[in-house]
């Protein structure tokens, strides 16, 4: 492929961006040429991913104009015309990646989402994998997969579809050196092969953009500087002194930070054999090593191969497989509080409370170390670590530099004498990693304290006493880092470093791709892009265990709870009776009550007050009082009065109980005048006739409305909660960057949950049928029908739910409540639609479970087939396409 | 000492940080203030509002008598059918109830001859159903006796039942729901602002942070539990006084105090659960998922929403189990019965054994999974 003229760069003109109040761009302008590689540098927060974003217009442009191959990115026609000529990478290690899913078939889905034919993606895939060395490892989930290779998959996914700019937002942080190195290697051969290509990248390592074309230094927003990086360098020693000379605006550098290399020798730290299991998976393998007191040692290694295991060991949060640990010529044991107090620990990312100010954070700690003097220690140390500007600041809100010098003041307030630090400075700038290993040095040389600190910054290694190498949980190699560079007769201790990992664990060669494929397969478009997201949800939900059993039990185990727990079929209820009679006639009477199926006959009472206080207690439900002329007044013939009192504390409850009192009551009535034969001829008879449901059974009328509650909550939350982790996790970012439409997003996404949805609902009406003994009387037909329906409208609603919402417990929470609340209120599940209110029937007439509830109950229950249940079934055809369409018009197709 | 002082602190430091969630804080008003304000006055639970026709083909005075006798609030206005459609109209869901008086039915009153009124009752619709018979039932047979006496067709009954209802004699629904809305809330809002802090801590990494200081787990635990049952509990008793007294204008028939004391107790086994389930749930998003399938059925089964006799009783005997059953009969019989320590102390007892257990399971297991985080 060769350069073209339709792509003629990237031109950004006065662009400025801001989150709410923070400004993240503040006015830039740049012109990059296509065909390079440029890079932009800066320490974090500085918004080069910001500027990313825009550029592959994943992010919304707020003000200024970006122009990317030949036209506005800020025009939706032309980004969807070059959305496939663009590959973005976003920060963090496989973030637009899906863990669940293995590494070909991450490959094949980003294949799927550019269109590319069954025979294209094979040999795309095939000659991909081959270049990058993944081509062992293609069936291995990319969620088990080390940085490097995550890295290289990242790579490969990008580059499927031959892109013309190839965005790679800071692709090797957390990496270690040599796979660092491959892939700068690999990136040389691609650009070698398709000259044309443009690549945009940014970096924290300042050293690996010597070897840029171009670099764009950036610092608060702005611009500080763009050329060549040689022009930059000028004289200083490296990339990163320059870069701090020019932040500084001409203030000369802080002094070099070379710690004297002196220290007692008694070990402090001592570990031997030490191992850490997780399952099959061995994190830390034998590890060995000994720190004597007041020495700095560093712990050298990438993301994941240790490190931060090693160290929960020793502060005991994490139990040891097997070896030891030593503190103090102590073993370390989870249970020994006093050692420590011996020890100051920083995890590795900022885990103070950052809801609270600086100030309540070192008085908090204070406090739960019992120190003395506490008001003084909190003072000096907000003196010494320069915190005094801040100490009122919510710690949330402090630049991340001082929020690590904040945690330091933190681990050393109980004056520890030894310091376990966790990557203490990522992510922080070089000026604020100087002033940080300042106070290190301070400690460490000052107070004797032994210090314990791990990094990926080979500058930062240079400056400790020793340091040992770690590499997939073994240690590599150990000593001062001019020892280390000496033995492997190397200039810098990265390329020691890189050394020592080639002899260890040599990586499989990597090359370039071939381009040759060009076979345009057929490209479906929209209808496969919307499979390719049906596919891969469908793989990542039958993996996800939780979502699965959620899906499936959650119906059945609130099925059975709302059948059994909702039934108003109230028998057997406990009552009391205070016979005052003692006639034949008043006994008669109670056995009337205690023959009935509702009461059943508690020891009788010996007064009033005893028959209130079984009330009271919940111990009967009714009382009975039987007057003391009850037996005389029935057989003379006088107006005699029963009293009755019921427990009316549960108004529902109370009204039953009512009713059955004043039944039984009735057929006393007409028993004794039968028995008499002074039966009078009755004058009207009243027939009640329960229809649908003749025994009156709660059973037959719950369990077919159950589902209609369930089939909308369960659906709409699955479905929302999927949107939402993708936006959660980030891998939205390739609906915003790929030609994925919104439609074909939502409708790829919808379809598994459809399945999982009507997979529900014909377990329900199964569970309906053979577990609660209700007869499907109706048509199953336009049942079948109307479910389906049914579960397209919620998993809809879910959708559009999700559109508004950004978090995985946000969605939950208001799918949930925005599901069932209108379902209790409006639907009719507990108040038949014709007894509502007009206003209220209007909404439940504008909401898909009336008409679910009324089918359901219809087919199931009044036994009523299609003619009746077509309006039903019309109603519900409305609300899926609607409800996904409004959805579609609510999601942002670029992010903000 | 040392102990108490770190758990006090840390308690302390978890009410902080939830002054500053905003939006634990909205959920917090809105579950004390408006969610029971609405949940009280919004749907009656008894026949309310319910839907009646008549078929009437005798045309009578009797008859048109008859159809008058159905008044708002319980019923909407009667509205005349034709004969015949009766049935047709339940299918489409536009009656609840419909009466079919037949042809001559006044006539053959008056003759003696005892004729009979049919009503057709949608059973589907169970709450409104089975009351609302016997309503219509004793509406119909009372105008037809009265309207029998004045013809000098029949004698008054020999015997009558007078029917006193205990404890709430106007049968008022808010009183019932109010309360009942305000004992969900506080299961619902304990839980998951227990079970949030805890995961918040987590995924934030603080709790190794936590860990890595002379602290156990049990301390970290017991902090979590005792600043939010104090939250909840000083926010039931504001909505107590407030809300349920002043807005809703709700009678506590027993003591306050007695209730805030059961409260107490119960809020122990909701911070519990709380712990127990963000133990389990791996993320917040598990969680939230986890809430809804423990709390729902919790307060379903507790005896707030049906009466726990009406349960089958195989599922009675479980249910003995949820300490929010024994919450629920206890915060009835004090709140609405007035009844004294004396004849709840069993209810608090088994609040108090089972909220224990939970108590005591939950920070095994919160142990063992900081063991197990990598």
């Amino acid at each position: 492929m060769t350069s073209r003229a339709d792509s003629p760069g990237i031109r950004i003109a006065e662009i400025s961006h801001r989150y709410r109040k923070h400004v993240a761009l503040d006015g830039i302008s740049l012109d990059l040429l296509p065909g390079r590689l440029v890079g932009l540098i800066g320490p974090d927060g500085v918004g080069k991913s910001t500027l990313l974003g825009l550029i592959t217009g994943a992010k919304q442009l707020q003000a200024g104009s970006i122009d990317v191959l030949g036209g506005p990115i800020g025009n939706a026609a032309h980004r969807r015309r070059i959305c496939s000529a663009i590959a973005f990478m976003p920060q963090g290690l496989g973030r637009n990646l899906y863990p669940e899913l293995s590494v070909r078939e991450n490959l094949e889905f980003f294949s799927r989402l550019f269109g590319q034919g069954a025979a294209e993606r094979e040999a795309r895939i095939a000659s991909l994998l081959t270049a990058t060395g993944l081509a062992p490892f293609e069936d291995r989930l990319m969620g088990r997969l080390s940085g490097g290779m995550k890295q290289k998959l990242g790579l490969c996914c990008a580059l499927i579809h031959d892109p013309k700019l190839l965005v790679l937002d800071e692709p090797t942080t957390g990496v270690d050196p040599l796979s660092r190195r491959q892939f700068w290697a690999l990136i040389g051969a691609i650009r070698e092969q398709s000259p044309g290509l443009t690549v945009l990248v940014s970096t924290a390592y300042m050293e690996e953009a010597q070897s840029f074309d171009r670099i764009v230094a950036m610092d608060a927003g702005r611009v500080l500087y763009q050329g060549p990086p040689e022009d930059l360098r000028g004289g200083a020693e490296d990339l990163e002194t320059a870069y701090q000379q020019l932040r500084a605006q001409g203030k000369p550098p802080p002094v070099q930070l070379q710690p004297a290399a002196a220290h007692s020798g008694e070990p402090v730290i001592t570990a031997r054999g030490l191992t850490r299991r997780f399952g099959d998976f061995t994190a830390v393998d034998h590890v060995d090593f000994s720190i004597a007191r007041g020495e700095i040692f560093g712990f050298l290694g990438s993301n994941g191969c240790g490190k931060s295991t090693t160290m929960k060991m020793l502060t005991g949060l994490l139990p040891i497989s097997s070896g030891e640990a030593q503190l103090f010529g102590r073993p370390v044991d989870a249970k020994n509080r006093a050692l420590r107090r011996e020890i100051g620990y920083m995890s590795q990312a900022f885990s103070l409370y950052g809801e609270l100010t600086v100030e309540q954070n070192l008085q908090l700690h204070a406090r739960i170390f019992g120190i003395k003097d506490r008001a003084a220690r909190v003072a000096e140390l907000t003196r010494r670590f320069g915190l005094s500007a801040h100490s009122a600041s919510l710690a949330a809100a402090l630049p991340l530099g001082i929020k690590q010098r904040l945690s330091l003041a933190v681990a050393v307030i109980h004056r520890p004498r030894v310091l376990i630090l966790d990557e203490p400075t990522s992510g922080v700038d070089p000026e604020a990693r100087d002033m940080f290993w300042a106070l290190l040095i301070e400690l460490s040389r000052n107070e004797g304290v032994t210090i314990f600190v791990s990094t990926h910054f080979m500058s930062e290694a240079e400056r400790c006493d020793r340091v040992s190498f770690m590499h997939a949980g073994k240690v590599l190699a150990e000593g001062t880092p001019k020892a280390l560079m000496a033995s492997q007769s190397a200039d810098t201790l990265e390329q020691a470093f890189v050394a020592i990992l080639q002899a260890a664990d040599p990586p499989a060669p990597v090359s370039a791709p071939e381009t040759a494929i060009r076979a345009r397969g057929s490209a479906a478009g929209g209808l496969s892009r919307a499979l390719a997201y049906a596919r891969r949800e469908t793989v990542e939900v039958l993996r996800d265990r939780v979502r699965l059993a959620f899906a499936f039990l959650g119906s059945v185990i609130l099925m059975l709870v709302f059948c059994f727990g909702i039934s108003l079929d109230i028998d057997e209820l406990d009552y009391a009776a205070l016979d005052l009679s003692q006639s034949p006639e008043s006994r008669a009477y109670l056995a009337e009550i205690s023959g009935s199926r509702y009461f059943r006959l508690t020891p009788p009472l010996s007064s009033a007050a005893e028959g209130r206080s079984r009330l009271v207690s919940g111990e009967v439900s009714l009382v009975i009082e039987l007057p003391p002329d009850f037996g005389r007044k029935l057989r003379t013939g006088e107006p005699a009065e029963v009293l009755a009192i019921v427990d009316g504390a549960i108004p529902f409850k109370g009204e039953t109980v009512e009713g059955y009192a004043a039944g039984l009551h009735q057929t006393f009535l007409t028993a004794q005048a039968a028995a008499r034969g002074t039966r009078q001829p009755e004058i009207a008879r009243i027939e009640p006739r329960f229809r649908y449901n003749q025994s009156f059974e709660s059973i037959a009328a719950m369990a077919p409305a159950m589902p209609a509650i369930l089939l909308i909550m369960l659906p709409a939350v699955l479905m929302a909660v999927s949107v939402a982790r993708e936006k959660e996790l980030g891998s939205v970012t390739n609906f915003y960057v790929t030609p994925t439409t919104r439609l074909e997003f939502l409708i790829g996404k919808q379809i598994p949950y459809i399945a999982i949805a009507y997979l529900n609902f014909l377990l329900l009406t199964a569970m309906t049928i053979a577990v609660f003994g209700v007869p499907l009387k109706g048509d199953p037909l336009p049942l079948a029908l109307g479910g389906l329906l049914y579960v397209w409208a919620a998993t809809s609603y879910g959708l559009l739910i999700a559109t508004m919402t950004s978090s995985q417990v946000a969605a939950t929470f208001a799918t949930t409540i925005a599901s069932v609340v209108p379902t209790i209120q409006f639907s009719g599940l507990l108040q038949p639609v014709s007894t509502l209110e007009d206003g209220a029937q209007t909404i439940g007439a504008l909401w898909p479970s009336s008409y679910f509830l009324h089918l359901n109950v219809g087919a199931f229950t009044k036994g009523l087939g299609w003619e009746a249940l077509l309006p039903d079934i019309l109603a519900l055809a409305c609300f899926g396409p609607a409800l996904t369409l409004l959805a579609a018009l609510v999601l942002r197709a670029q992010e903000k | 000492m040392r102990r108490l002082s770190c758990i006090f602190w840390l308690g302390l430091k978890e009410m902080m940080s939830l002054r500053r969630d905003w939006v634990m804080m909205v959920l917090l008003a809105w579950s004390f203030t408006l969610a029971p304000v609405m949940e009280a006055t919004g749907v009656a639970t008894s026949v309310n509002n319910a839907s009646i026709a008549f078929a009437d083909e005798d045309n009578s005075p009797l008859s048109r008598t008859l159809a008058a006798a159905f008044f708002p609030p319980e019923f909407q206005p009667v509205v005349q059918i034709e004969p015949g459609t009766g049935a047709a109209r339940m299918d489409a869901g536009d009656f609840l109830f419909v009466v079919a008086v037949p042809p001559g039915f006044e006539k053959d009153l008056r003759a003696g001859r005892g004729p009979e009124i049919q009503v057709l009752i949608d059973a589907t619709a169970m709450e409104q159903a089975g009351i609302g018979a016997s309503y219509i039932t004793s509406i119909l047979s009372t105008e037809i006796r009265r309207f029998a006496i004045g013809a000098d067709l029949a004698q008054p009954q020999p015997l009558d039942i007078i029917i006193r209802s205990a404890f709430n004699p106007n049968r008022d629904t808010v009183r019932f729901a109010g309360i009942n809305a305000l004992i969900g809330q506080i299961m619902w809002l304990t839980t998951i602002l227990t079970g949030a802090a805890m995961i918040r801590e987590r995924e934030h990494g603080t709790i190794e942070h936590l860990l890595a200081m002379p602290l156990s787990p049990f301390d970290i635990a017991v902090a979590k539990i005792w600043a939010n049952a104090a939250v909840v509990l000083a926010a039931a008793a504001l909505s107590l006084g407030f809300v349920m007294q002043g807005v809703l204008d709700i009678t506590i028939a027993g003591s306050s105090v007695l209730f805030l004391c059961g409260t107490a107790l119960f809020l122990f086994t909701a911070t519990a659960l709380g712990v127990f389930l963000a133990t389990i749930a791996r993320s917040m998003a598990q969680f939230a998922l986890l809430v809804m399938l423990t709390i729902l059925p919790m307060l379903m089964l507790s005896g707030g929403e049906t009466p726990v006799e009406s349960q089958p009783a195989w599922l009675q005997a479980a249910t003995t189990l949820l300490p929010s059953r024994h919450y629920m009969a206890a915060s009835q019989a004090i709140v609405f019965k007035g009844a004294g320590f004396q004849t709840v102390w069993p209810e608090f007892l088994w609040m108090a054994l089972l909220g224990a257990a939970l108590l005591a399971t939950s920070l095994v297991l919160f142990r063992r999974s900081v063991a197990q985080d990598g």
